[in-house]
């Protein structure tokens, strides 16, 4: 009986709790790829088009990601939770916000103090996108360990993660150039992404609160 | 003006004259592009990207290297109607440098300087177009946005700006920004002129003109049938009056001739924008924030 309750315990997990996740790694990789192709548009105006500016940006995405990746796979090793996931998205969607809000002062203050354009644009790329591009590449590792859930299927359920978060990836760079540009400015763009990245973060949190919940009720009526 | 003679003359010296079809001397892939340069009978063309002829950048008449070939060019020279003898001018993408070298032999004492993105341009220019520099004329490795940014910090001025990052149908949609303008408009004296060759029946050219207007108020449009490309003319306060106009038009009209501009025939190809605005009011401006410039054109 104990025996039986500690498996319970442990498979406790909502029947969408695995669609919820894969959906909010879609929509993050729809979002880095986003801000990525804006990031061209942003600097232009104080660094160029020429083919160092996606060098910076590039460089600096990658970095970042890789960082992330790191960090987040660490922090899942101490008690994840859904609701450590969502405060992931959230810290994200916050930290995309200067981007729009400070990029023209930054800008401008790298522009007079660094003459090349080449580590103008890096340093810029590293100002506005360095953090919030960490915080996202966390998601990816924070994923994978809350979706597996024994030894056999872990390279699938990674294959299916990566192929969303990068499908997302896809989308969100070909909507973004294709149509997005065409119909809002660059920051109102930015702000979405923001307000897209925070409410997945409270919906992930609130899913959590109200399928626990259910899951305990559940829990107790089996017992009784 | 001797000087640019003799390399003119050195030039014409080294082709043969027995050429029929459209031959290729260079080609080369640089970082930004594929540039051609080719010959047909007298006319040595600067292309970019394909071998067609829609695609000319500038062209040269071997016979009379000082003559302008393209219409567009010499529609260019409508800006002298609005300013009097320049002494700084800058020009914004170099093409084969036509512009420059005309410029000065009209105004030896007049400095130039030449932005350009892509150095290999430049070398073409100077091997294939017998475009000239000297202490007065300059040429200038980046992007013209970049340019025009650090030489509002160290406060330059310009009598004349021409805006020619233009390549028949792509303009770098930082360079066709409200703050662009704005920023090419704190360059200009108080009695400059800024020309822009550029588009003029495409659904961008709608969005272009607003935008100009929405930084300069009335401009000065240039145009004739025989070309698809239109001259934006722009003033920091106001236009000159049509008496004004013809007046300098008078003046120059032997100067010019020269290089085969007609300049009585381009004054009365100047219209103002205040009695004939060729776009709907309610045309949204572009701005580095909503700049989808190249692809307004495809719709």
């Amino acid at each position: 009986m104990l025996n039986k309750n500690k498996i319970m315990h442990q498979e406790k997990q909502h029947l969408w709790q695995n669609p919820l996740i894969y959906i909010l790694a879609f929509c993050s990789g729809f979002c880095i790829m986003g801000i990525e192709l804006l990031g061209g548009r942003i600097l232009a105006p104080f660094f160029g088009s020429s083919v160092h500016i996606w060098g910076s940006i590039i460089t600096v995405f990658m970095l970042s990601l890789s960082l992330g990746y790191l960090i987040g796979g660490k922090l899942s090793t101490r008690d994840a939770s859904l609701n450590k996931y969502g405060a992931i998205f959230i810290i994200a969607g916050i930290t995309i916000l200067p981007i729009a809000l400070y990029a023209q002062p930054i800008m401008e203050s790298i522009f007079i103090q660094i003459e090349d354009s080449r580590y103008g644009s890096l340093l810029a790329s590293m100002c506005l996108f360095f953090i919030p591009t960490v915080i996202l590449g966390m998601i990816s590792p924070y994923s994978v360990r809350l979706l597996v859930t024994d030894k056999e299927s872990s390279g699938q359920t990674a294959g299916i993660l990566y192929f969303t978060s990068t499908l997302g990836s896809a989308l969100g760079t070909i909507i973004t150039s294709f149509y997005m540009v065409l119909a809002f400015d660059v920051n109102d763009i930015v702000v979405g992404f923001s307000a897209v990245l925070v409410s997945l973060g409270l919906f992930a949190i609130a899913f959590n609160k109200i399928t626990k919940s259910d899951l305990n009720e559940l829990e107790v009526a089996i017992n009784d | 003006m001797i000087r640019l003679t003799i390399i003119l003359l050195c030039l014409l010296a080294s082709i043969s004259s027995s050429v029929t079809k459209a031959k290729i001397i260079h080609s080369e892939r640089s970082l930004y592009r594929n540039i051609i340069v080719d010959e047909h009978k007298d006319l040595r063309c600067l292309k970019f990207n394909v071998k067609s002829n829609k695609t000319s950048q500038s062209c040269l008449s071997k016979s009379e290297p000082h003559k302008l070939v393209f219409n567009y060019t010499k529609l260019l020279f409508a800006s002298l109607l609005m300013i009097d003898d320049p002494k700084r001018v800058l020009i914004i993408g170099l093409g084969g440098g036509t512009m420059s070298n005309t410029i000065h032999q009209l105004f030896p004492n007049a400095k130039i300087d030449n932005v350009e993105i892509d150095p290999a341009v430049i070398d073409v220019a100077r091997n294939y177009f017998g475009f000239f520099e000297n202490e007065n004329i300059r040429s200038i490795v980046q992007d013209g946005r970049i340019f025009v940014k650090r030489s509002m910090l160290k406060k330059q001025q310009y009598d004349w700006i021409i805006l020619d990052a233009f390549n028949g149908d792509y303009i770098p949609e930082h360079l066709m920004t409200k703050e662009f303008y704005q920023e090419v408009k704190a360059l200009l004296r108080d009695d400059g002129v800024l020309s822009a060759n550029t588009f003029s029946e495409s659904k961008l050219f709608q969005h272009e003109s607003a935008t100009y207007h929405a930084v300069f108020g009335d401009f000065y449009n240039v145009k004739n049938l025989k070309n698809s490309n239109r001259i934006i003319l722009a003033t920091k306060y106001k236009l000159p009056t049509a008496e004004k106009i013809s007046l300098r038009a008078n003046k120059l009209v032997e100067q010019l001739a020269i290089f085969g501009i007609d300049i009585m025939s381009i004054q009365r190809d100047i219209k103002s924008t205040k009695n004939h605005k060729d776009w709907s009011t309610d045309t949204r401006v572009l701005t580095d924030q909503y700049s989808p410039a190249n692809l307004l054109n495809l719709k």
